[in-house]
C-alpha cells in the first residue's frame, strides 16, 4: 500500500465512505470506523492514517475502484463481476486475486484477474479453450485494438461476420490488461455486450460508482434493458429492407421461429435472445444460455430475413420424385450436415455418412440431369 | 469530455471493407484528439443502435465514413443512433454542402453533433489529390496529367453524381492537371470509355468510393480494359488504346482522409486543430497502399 493511497481514504472520510466493508464516518473530533464485519470502533483525526493502514486491502480495494478502474457505470460493474464483488468480500476476493484463481468466461472468452500489493489489478484474456495451453505456446498481445483483428477471422481463415458466432479463433492472449483496457478489448471481441449486460442487470444491483461527474446521465441508463422485438425492428426497416414487414402476414409468428432457430441458437451465436415475435408473443425457440444478451434483431438477422421474405413469398407446389429409403435419409443427412455445419468433418472415404462427398457425388450421378434437375423434374417458373 | 464515432458501412461478406475506417480511427487515436474514438457499421457490430452506449463522452461527434449524401447519412444513420427530432433540413445541403447539426441522442441523453459525409468536405479533393500522387509515386503530379474522379452515378442516389462533379470541378479549377473528368459506372459519360475523354497520354484514374470492394477491385478495372480478369490483376500504369492509365484503387484507403474525418468533426466545434496539423504531417507523404 502506498501512501498516497491512505491519503486519498483519508481525503474521502471527510464526506463519509461505505464501500465493499469499509465503513468511516466523521463525528466531530473523530471517526467511527468498522471493517467488514468487526466491531465499531472511534478513532481520533490525527490517528486516522495509522488506523486505516493497518488495513490496507480494504483501503487499497477503495482506491482501485474509486481513482484506478474505469468509472463508467456499465465497465466499472463489468470489472467488478469479474473479481466477483458482489458475492465475496475484500478478503477473500484477494486471497483469490493474489493466486491468480480469478477466470470468468464471457461467451468464448477467459478473463482473469490478479493483484498486487498495491491492490492494482491486472487482467488477462484469451480465449476459452486456450485455458490450459502453456503461455509460451501463445501469441501475445497488448494492444486492445490487436482485438479488431482477431476477431475478424476464425482459425480456417473465415470472416466471421458476426463478432458473437461461436467461432473466434484460438491461439492468442493477452496478459497484462489494465481494466480499462480489459474492458475495450473485450468490446472489440463482443461489441456493446458489456454495456447491454449492465442495462439488463439494471435496478437488481446498486453497486454504481457513486459521484462522478455524468453519473445521472449513467443512472438513467441503467434499469430495464431496451428489447427491440421482431414486429417493431422490421416495422423500423427502409430501403431495400422495407419488404421484410410484409412477411409477417397477421397469420401466426411460425416464420419468426424458424429465424430464431436458424440464426441465434447458441450454436450459432452466444448472445442470449431476449427479443421476441412482439411484446405479447414469446418465441417457443430457445433463446440461449448467454451470459450478455441481444437487445433486437441484428444486421445478418436483417439481411438473411429480406431474403426468406422474397423466398416464401412462393407458393408451394407438388413435384414428384423417385427415392430410395435411404436416398430420402440421405438428403435429410447433406441438409443435417450443411446446417450443422459438419460437412467438412466428414472423412474422405466415411461412405457411411450420407452427408460423404463420394456418397453426394454418386447421387448426384444418378439422379441429376444434364441441367441439374433432380430426377429430371424442371423446377418450373 | 469528447469522443468521435466513425459511422461507415462495413460488410457481411468482405473482410476488407472495414479496414479504412479502422486505420483512420487509429491515426486519430494516435494523436489524442479525442478521448475515444469510435469505429461503428451498418453491416458489422457495433452498430450504430448500439454504439453510442459504449463510448463514455457526453459530446460525441458522429462522422460518416460515406461519399455523398443521401439515403444512409439522412435517414439510416440518424434514424438509428436515435437522434431526436433529426430532420435532413437541418442540414440546409444542396447535395454537398450539410455542414453538421447538433442534437440529443434520445437512447443516452449525449449531446452527438452529426456531421456531414467525408465525401463531400472540401479537403477531400486534397485526398484524390493525394491519391494520385501515391499510384504514380510522384508528389508533383499533375503537369502532362488527365484525371479522372469515378462514382457509381446517380442510379441510387443522385447526391452521389453530384459528389463526383463537385471534386472533379474544384480540382480542375485548381489547374494542377491538364484536364480533369468525372465518370461513372452506371451513366454517360461511363468510366468504359475512360481514354475518349482524354488527350494526355497518363490518365490517373481515382474512384470516390470509402473502401475497396467488388466495384473498385473488380467491376471498374475490368470496365476500363486494365484487365480482362481482375483476378489476374494489372499493371500499374496499364496501356489501355496507347494510354497509360496509373489506376488508384478506392481513394478512402489514403491515409489522408483521416484528416477529413478531424475537419468533419472540426467544423461541428470539436477541438482538433492541433491534431489536424499532426495527421496532416503524418499521412501527407504516405506512399500508396499496394494497389
Ligand atoms: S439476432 Fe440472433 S444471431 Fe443476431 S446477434 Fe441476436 S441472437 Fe445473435
Amino acid at each position: 500500500m502506498r501512501d498516497d493511497q491512505v491519503a486519498a481514504a483519508e481525503d474521502a472520510a471527510i464526506d463519509g465512505i461505505d464501500f465493499d466493508g469499509l465503513r468511516l464516518s466523521p463525528a466531530g473530533a473523530e471517526y467511527h470506523l468498522l471493517i467488514g464485519d468487526g466491531e465499531p470502533r472511534s478513532v481520533a483525526n490525527d490517528e486516522l492514517g495509522a488506523a486505516l493502514s493497518a488495513h490496507a486491502d480494504y483501503v487499497t480495494n477503495w482506491y482501485y475502484w474509486h481513482a484506478v478502474a474505469p468509472q463508467k457505470a456499465d465497465r466499472w460493474a463489468f470489472l467488478r463481476w469479474v473479481e466477483h464483488a458482489g458475492d465475496l468480500d475484500v478478503e477473500r476476493r484477494y486471497a483469490a486475486m493474489g493466486d491468480g484463481k480469478f477466470a470468468r468466461n464471457w461467451g468464448q472468452l477467459r478473463i482473469t484477474v490478479t493483484i498486487d500489493a498495491d491492490g492494482e489489478r491486472r487482467y488477462g484474456l484469451g480465449h476459452v479453450d486456450d485455458a490450459d495451453e502453456p503461455e509460451t505456446a501463445l501469441d501475445s498481445y497488448d494492444d486492445p485494438l490487436d482485438a479488431r483483428t482477431l476477431t475478424k477471422y476464425d482459425d480456417d481463415g473465415h470472416f466471421r461476420p458476426l463478432k458473437t458466432a461461436p467461432t473466434l479463433q484460438t491461439g492468442w492472449q493477452f496478459t497484462d490488461l489494465s481494466g480499462a483496457d480489459l474492458v475495450t478489448a473485450v468490446d472489440f471481441f463482443y461489441p456493446a455486450t458489456v454495456t447491454n449486460w449492465h442495462r439488463e442487470r439494471g435496478t437488481k444491483r446498486s453497486d454504481a460508482p457513486a459521484g462522478r461527474a455524468g453519473a445521472e446521465r449513467h443512472a438513467s441508463q441503467e434499469g430495464e434493458l431496451d428489447v427491440s422485438h421482431w414486429r417493431e425492428t422490421m416495422a423500423r426497416q427502409t430501403g431495400i429492407y422495407g419488404l421484410i414487414e410484409t412477411w409477417d402476414r397477421g397469420e401466426g409468428h411460425e416464420h419468426v421461429e424458424w429465424v430464431a432457430e436458424a440464426c441465434c441458437d447458441d450454436s450459432q451465436c452466444l448472445k442470449r435472445r431476449e427479443w421476441q415475435y412482439d411484446e405479447e408473443t414469446e418465441l417457443d425457440a430457445p433463446g440461449g444460455e448467454g451470459e450478455f444478451p441481444c437487445r433486437e434483431p441484428c444486421s445478418l438477422v436483417v439481411a438473411a430475413a429480406r431474403k426468406w421474405t422474397k423466398l416464401e413469398s412462393e407458393e408451394s407446389r407438388t413435384y414428384e420424385f423417385d427415392l430410395t429409403p435411404s436416398e430420402k435419409e440421405q438428403i435429410e443427412a447433406i441438409i443435417d450436415a450443411v446446417a450443422d455445419g459438419t460437412a467438412d468433418e466428414i472423412r474422405d472415404a466415411d461412405v457411411y455418412d450420407g452427408a460423404n462427398r463420394y456418397r453426394a457425388r454418386f447421387l448426384r450421378a444418378k439422379l441429376f440431369d444434364e441441367d441439374g434437375n433432380l430426377s429430371g423434374v424442371e423446377t418450373g417458373e | 469530455m469528447q469522443a468521435l464515432v466513425i459511422a461507415a458501412h462495413g460488410s457481411h461478406l468482405n473482410a476488407g471493407s472495414s479496414q479504412p475506417t479502422f486505420d483512420h480511427a487509429d491515426t486519430i487515436r494516435a494523436v489524442g484528439a479525442f478521448d475515444e474514438v469510435r469505429e461503428s457499421f451498418w453491416k458489422e457490430e457495433p452498430s450504430f443502435r448500439e454504439v453510442l452506449r459504449t463510448v463514455d463522452a457526453d459530446e460525441v461527434y458522429v462522422v460518416p465514413l460515406f461519399i455523398s449524401e443521401g439515403y444512409f447519412t439522412e435517414q439510416v444513420i440518424p434514424r438509428e443512433l436515435r437522434l431526436d427530432g433529426w430532420d435532413p433540413e437541418d442540414w440546409d445541403s444542396d447535395g454537398t454542402s450539410a455542414t453538421h447539426t447538433t442534437l440529443t441522442a434520445s437512447d443516452t441523453d449525449q449531446t452527438v453533433h452529426y456531421c456531414g459525409p467525408v465525401g463531400t468536405h472540401d479537403s477531400m479533393s486534397d485526398v484524390i489529390v493525394q491519391r494520385a500522387e501515391s499510384v504514380t509515386g510522384d508528389t508533383d503530379v499533375g503537369d502532362g496529367f488527365g484525371l479522372a474522379v469515378v462514382g457509381h452515378g446517380t442510379e441510387r442516389n443522385e447526391n452521389s453524381a453530384k459528389a463526383i462533379e463537385y471534386h472533379a470541378d474544384r480540382i480542375r479549377e485548381s489547374g494542377r492537371f491538364d484536364e480533369v473528368q468525372a465518370l461513372f459506372m452506371d451513366e454517360d459519360p461511363e468510366v468504359d470509355d475512360v481514354t475518349d475523354f482524354f488527350e494526355s497520354d497518363d490518365i490517373v484514374v481515382v474512384p470516390l468510393f470509402v473502401a475497396d470492394g467488388f466495384h473498385t477491385q473488380e467491376d471498374i478495372p475490368e470496365d476500363m480494359g486494365l484487365t480482362d480478369d481482375y483476378r489476374t490483376g494489372w499493371e500499374t500504369p496499364a496501356e489501355v488504346d496507347g494510354h497509360r492509365i496509373w489506376y488508384s484503387g478506392a481513394v478512402g484507403t489514403e491515409p489522408l482522409m483521416a484528416d477529413v474525418v478531424l475537419e468533419r468533426a472540426a467544423d461541428a466545434g470539436a477541438d482538433v486543430d492541433a491534431a489536424i496539423d499532426e495527421v496532416r504531417s503524418t499521412t501527407g507523404g504516405s506512399p500508396a497502399s499496394g494497389d
